[in-house]
């Protein structure tokens, strides 16, 4: 049982990092991911991490500096949000594509323009096909488990596969919450160190990121693919096995309170408590709801959210991020690919909701849960809707 | 500078060793190719390469087949010196931390003119800035080739190319070539300095100069490209030759921000001598070339002047 300490999730996050001893940390800065880079550059300053923290001139360079470490066989750490994402948007697709492991916290802020800081989904979004894993953790406790989790999983060889650990920026980043951290010892069961089974090494020297031509590149990229989804066991095994050092469980989904619920909530990231909050009381008040947290989005639990979902009346997929001129929000894009081979399919009602910072309370979830029971009740599915947005 | 890299080269002292093994997909007559043969010549087997995308990427590591005795990275066009920051901050703490064995590895980014003077100057700056130990090598043959002959800004002017072309109403290249080596001094890094491939020798002892100071250094080495300045593919060398006599391309070196020609040429030749085997340049009138050669000796007399003002 480690030591529990109020901190910023932030610096939880960089503490996280320092436990697992990274020997690289590119870094630029970008709010609201920037609390996580400062520190780690104090704890490299005071000597508590032995690590190059390289300030890098851009994101674009942060990414690929990246690349070279990790090449080189470095344990390496890095932090992003919104436009800083987008920036190292062509870098991402190499990374993986390289199969280069990798961990960085994005700070989930929305895309300009208009320019805004604060949070929403948007940029992780458009980062989706990347072939990054992407997870989503809810409170400071999970952000700083997460990063010991992201360097196993990401190294494993039957993975070697980048990973974004993603949190809402400021909503998560900026708040104090109380963080139980690992003992050193917990870290050294957990989480051995990188060894890479390629690197550039001058006595055995390879060829990274070489020409893939037609005969090559679609043999590469379904090898790709199929690392990707199969990196969902090497997560579960490694989950069981954290839960095992540290007593905290995680899954790719998480219920709450869904056992006999008809209508279900189906949510990412901080959004989620608050969503809880508002399930307890309308449990209170006698209604069947319950929520499922997705916390694996990439590769995305098709078999998983099927089961859950399959059997229930109604799915209130809530989105913090908007597929312009598209399908509405991405999360419930995917929702409905899972349900459509299922004979007996849930009615899913769709929100795309705290866009650029919006708040999203507890009120909004119930107004959310009537219209859901309203469809419930033999209503039409409404086209989705904009959560809170004025006339 | 320690005084045994100032040995004098001969060819016979070269390592027969070929770490960029023929075989490649370059064209005939290709100089960047004959840069890379030269450059790990001259540092040898305990090198990484960090290759932008580009000429000497495309044609030298098309799987399965690789033309690299060294280990070898390639990531995207604009930021080999973004991953090269990283492979040596990545060396570095792995032998502090005693992952891997303490040793002497160099680290060289490259990329072609307008992988550096264009797309990734932003890299490059930074990198340098930083103070990585590490190299970068610009190897310009003054366009993007491998796209097809596109002007960059270390296309010179008055060339000729795909997106430069001349025609009633243009003369080619309108602006000046970029000077990356400048761009570097202004970084006050410890080691900067201009290379040709046609001289070779210089080239290998400015590389190893190079590697052996602490922190960053770049070299800018002159590779012409038969196919893109349309010429016979048998004179690269001499075209080189012809740059650096004419101050189309003087060589020079820049050691703790002091200026030293390292090829003097007291008589200029004239430049028509360099322009005129080269396709690019026939479009240009005697007046033009006149104006070209003009400002060409004016810019080599402020280098002669900057290396007499660094020896006081």
């Amino acid at each position: 049982m480690g030591t529990r300490k109020g901190m910023e999730v932030s610096i939880g996050i960089a503490e996280a990092v320092m436990m697992a001893d990274v020997d690289v940390i590119p870094a630029y800065p970008i709010t609201p991911q920037t609390h996580i880079v400062e520190h780690l550059s104090e704890l490299v300053a005071d000597g508590h991490l032995d690590a190059e923290f390289v300030p890098v001139e851009s994101e674009h360079s942060a990414m690929s500096c990246c690349c070279g470490s990790v090449a080189a066989g470095a344990r390496t750490f890095t932090a992003t949000s919104s436009q800083g994402l987008a920036l190292m948007h062509e870098i991402l697709f190499i990374a993986s594509g390289m199969r280069l492991p990798m961990v960085m916290a994005v700070a989930n802020r929305s895309l300009s323009a208009p320019i805004s800081i604060w949070n929403d989904h948007g940029d992780v979004m458009a980062a989706r096909d990347t072939g990054w894993m992407q997870i989503f953790v809810e409170n400071g406790q999970e952000a700083y488990d997460h990063m010991m989790w992201a360097f196993r999983v990401s190294e494993d060889h039957d993975v070697l596969l980048p990973i974004m650990v993603n949190f809402d920026g400021f909503i998560l980043s900026h708040v104090v919450e109380p963080i139980e951290v690992w003992s050193p010892e917990e870290v050294k069961q957990f989480l051995p160190p990188y060894k890479p089974p390629y690197r550039l090494d001058v006595d055995k020297p390879w060829t990274f990121g070489a020409v893939g031509i037609p005969d090559i590149y679609l043999e590469t990229r379904m090898a790709h693919n199929e690392a990707l989804i199969d990196s969902q066991k090497v997560m579960e095994k490694a989950w069981d096995e954290m839960a095992e050092v540290v007593g905290r469980k995680y899954s790719v989904l998480e219920n709450y309170k869904t056992d006999d619920a008809d209508i279900v909530f189906l949510t990412m990231g901080g959004i989620s408590e608050t969503c809880m909050t508002a399930v307890d009381q309308m449990r209170d008040e006698g209604k069947k709801v319950g929520v499922i947290r997705l916390r694996m989005w990439r590769p995305f639990p098709f078999a998983e959210v099927a089961k859950e979902l399959g059997g229930r009346k109604v799915v209130l997929a809530v989105d913090r991020a908007l597929s312009t001129g598209g399908c509405g929000g991405p999360v419930a894009s995917e929702i409905k690919a899972a349900l459509y081979p299922l004979d007996k399919r849930p009615q899913v009602v769709e929100f795309i909701a705290g866009l650029g910072g919006r708040d999203v309370t507890i009120g909004d979830f119930k107004e959310m849960y009537d219209k859901g029971a309203a469809v419930a009740a033999g209503g039409a599915v409404p086209p989705y809707e904009m959560v809170g947005v004025r006339a | 500078m320690s005084s045994d890299l100032t040995n004098v080269f001969a060819a016979k002292m070269l390592p027969k060793r070929e770490l960029f093994s023929p075989g490649h997909r370059a064209c005939q007559g290709c100089a960047p190719a004959l840069a890379m043969r030269y450059m790990l010549k001259a540092l040898g087997p305990d090198t990484i390469i960090c290759n932008s995308t580009g000429c000497i990427e495309i044609i030298s590591s098309s799987y399965p087949e690789s033309a690299w005795g060294v280990p070898w990275i390639h990531v995207a066009f604009e930021n080999s010196a973004a991953v090269a920051s990283g492979v040596e901050a990545g060396l570095k703490a792995m032998m502090r931390k005693g992952r891997i064995p303490q040793r002497k590895i160099t680290v060289l980014a490259q990329a072609g003119d307008g992988g550096s003077m264009d797309i990734g100057l932003q890299a490059i700056s930074g990198a340098l800035e930083r103070g990585h130990d590490m190299i970068y090598m610009c190897y310009d043959n003054e366009a993007y080739m491998n796209t097809g002959i596109q002007r960059s800004s270390g296309t010179p002017w008055g060339a000729a190319t795909t997106t430069s072309p001349a025609g009633t109403q243009s003369s080619g290249q309108n602006t000046w070539k970029k000077s990356l080596a400048e761009i570097a001094v202004a970084h006050h890094i410890p080691y900067v300095a201009t290379a040709c491939v046609s001289y070779p020798f210089d080239f290998m002892e400015k590389l190893k100069k190079a590697a052996a100071v602490n922190g960053p250094a770049l070299i800018h080495v002159f590779a012409p490209c038969p196919t893109g300045w349309r010429c016979a593919s048998d004179i690269a060398i001499r075209l080189g030759r012809l740059a650096v006599q004419t101050a189309a391309f003087p060589l020079y070196e820049v050691v703790d921000g002091k200026f030293r020609i390292t090829q003097n040429v007291p008589h200029l030749k004239p430049l028509k001598l360099y322009l005129g085997p080269q396709g690019r340049y026939n479009h240009l009138t005697d007046d033009q070339i006149e104006y070209l050669q003009g400002e060409l000796r004016r810019r080599y007399g402020l280098l002669v002047a900057k290396a007499e003002a660094s020896q006081e």
